[in-house]
């Protein structure tokens, strides 16, 4: 286990824009202006209305795509590519379908060249603690939407990441599903202490996760504000804390902060229809 | 047998009875002319015939042989080169770009006339009838291997990239495999295009193969004859679907079961 505090986890983004030319020929700015840091070993959840470039956020920080302005560091050093020390949980799955669950998960260890039977030890380790030992031969297709999500969980922190990139990754689950993963994710994340960024919609998610919650603002999106967390660890059950004082006062000031960026998001989609329903430009 | 499976089954017979019995029936009646349009028994008895004694060119099995050996090399060749040529400019745009109008052009060729051009490149030997079968069995190959690298989905390549894949990793372990669903599909099709391959090429000019016993059979008015060899090449046709099968059974086994299969039990 890496200490929490190890720099080499610190990711920082300072004054990032992002523009993607569109099929027109014009430009269009996802991202205005970013700075964001967390700090090592941090838990960050992004929220904001849809289309705000939290999706942007993760690929630049993951090196999948690069700003057009401005810089981002992981560890101190820009990002120029795909890292190693990155790991990225998809919105959608991402399991190969041709592979077995072992597969999956031991694909981030052969990629990097340790031995097979190495790799297969941990990967049937890595299942065992998302607890699905006995599941290593099945294939995804087999498996049920929260399961898939432990496999897609396995395989990201099989690689021992120092950096955790998660985009809304229990946002097609149930209500019940969404809860049981999130207190595994946290169990899990406590073990190993990557620094995570952490994108949702739910902002109760976000507060009952997080030790930092960024809220973004409507396209283009840049950092509004940014909300320490201070419910101490261990939290327990994710589905009692919100129910707790401090919790409410938190969610209360954020929501306040959200709202209007919720609102100016859905009346731009909506046009001239008053807004009557702002949770569901969250969605 | 559930009590549809068994309806089919009779509705099978059924059309094969009617097919041929009204086949044989209308030409035993002289209602149609037998020396024109043949008859079955003609061709049971012509397909005995060849059996026993053999064709003007030698024994049937070497017609049949000659024609599956030069069916099959061809397939071999133009599945393997229809799938490396595929993956590869489906990798590298560049390559595509560059290509596309001539294997554009080349695919609006009626490529049964290269046949021609073969014969004289390799004589009458089995090359010229393996190269033409290969050469249309490539761009069947080729362009489903293509279209199947370009729809690979996007976020699995990104995510085992983030895991660490090298390009030949991320090659190997998402894009053949994606593309395996498109290109298995094309092989049922190529095989038909081997055969017709190497019987073209046949006709156009050969010593043995079930192309050059047709082609007697046409030049003597012998239409029990042609029907005999259509009769051979539809029996290969039906093995090799049945191999195909099986073998796309195997490589796609994690798919999941269709659901109408299972319904159908």
């Amino acid at each position: 286990m890496r200490s929490n505090t190890s720099p080499d986890h610190r990711i920082e983004l300072s004054a990032v824009t992002k523009r993607f030319g569109t099929p027109g020929g014009t430009a269009f700015t996802a991202l205005r202006d970013v700075t964001m840091i967390v700090e090592p070993g941090r838990f960050c959840a992004v929220v904001g209305p849809s289309g705000c470039g939290k999706s942007t956020t993760l690929t630049l920080v993951a090196g999948l795509d690069r700003p057009s302005e401005g810089s981002v560091r992981v560890g101190g050093r820009p990002v120029d590519g795909i890292a190693r020390g990155t790991s990225f949980m998809f919105q959608t799955d991402a399991l190969l379908p041709w592979k077995t669950v072992l597969g999956n998960v031991a694909m981030g260890p052969l990629f990097h060249g340790v031995p097979k039977k190495t790799a297969l030890t941990d990967a049937r380790e890595w299942l065992r603690l998302v607890g699905l030992a006995g599941f290593e031969n099945h294939h995804p297709h087999q498996l049920s939407g929260g399961m898939r999500k432990r496999v897609s969980l396995a395989a990201a922190l099989i690689n021992e990441p120092s950096v955790l990139l998660m985009d809304e990754p229990f946002g097609a689950l149930d209500v019940q599903t969404k809860a049981i993963m999130s207190n595994e994710l946290l169990t899990l994340w406590d073990q190993t202490q990557p620094s995570v960024i952490f994108v949702t919609h739910d902002l109760e998610e976000a507060i009952a996760l997080a030790d930092q919650v960024v809220v973004m603002t409507a396209a283009p999106g840049t950092v509004k504000a940014v909300f320490d967390i201070d419910l101490p660890r261990p939290r327990g059950a994710v589905q009692e804390i919100r129910f707790g004082k401090r919790f409410g006062e938190l969610h209360q000031r954020i929501w306040e902060s959200l709202r209007d960026e919720v609102e100016r998001a859905y009346a731009r989609t909506a046009a001239s229809v008053p807004v009557a329903a702002p949770e569901e430009v969250l969605s | 047998m559930t009590r549809r499976k068994l309806w089919v089954l009779v509705a099978q017979v059924a059309v094969f009875i009617i097919v041929f019995g009204g086949w044989q029936l209308f030409t035993s009646l002289k209602i149609v002319d037998p020396f024109f349009f043949g008859q079955p028994s003609g061709v049971v008895s012509k397909l005995a015939d060849w059996a026993k004694h053999g064709t003007g060119f030698g024994s049937i099995w070497l017609q049949v042989w000659t024609t599956m050996e030069e069916a099959i090399l061809g397939f071999l060749i133009g599945v393997a080169g229809g799938v490396v040529l595929g993956v590869l400019l489906g990798q590298v745009r560049f390559l595509s770009d560059v290509l596309s109008p001539y294997i554009k052009a080349v695919n609006a060729l009626p490529r049964i006339v290269l046949g021609s051009i073969f014969l004289i490149f390799l004589g009458l030997g089995a090359p010229s009838k393996i190269v033409l079968a290969a050469f249309l069995v490539f761009f069947v190959v080729f362009f489903n291997a293509f279209q199947g690298v370009r729809e690979v989905d996007a976020n699995l390549v990104n995510n085992v990239r983030i895991l660490g894949a090298s390009r030949l990793q991320v090659v190997r372990n998402v894009v053949i495999p994606s593309a395996l669903t498109w290109i298995i599909a094309s092989l049922h099709v190529a095989f038909g295009f081997a055969v017709i391959g190497a019987i073209v090429g046949e006709f156009l000019g050969a010593q043995h193969g079930l192309g050059v016993i047709i082609a007697d059979a046409q030049n003597n008015f012998d239409a029990d004859g042609i029907f005999a060899g259509m009769v051979i090449i539809g029996v290969i046709a039906l093995v090799a679907e049945w191999l195909i099968s099986l073998l796309e059974r195997r490589l796609l086994a994690w798919r999941p079961q269709a659901v109408t299969e299972a319904a159908g039990l």
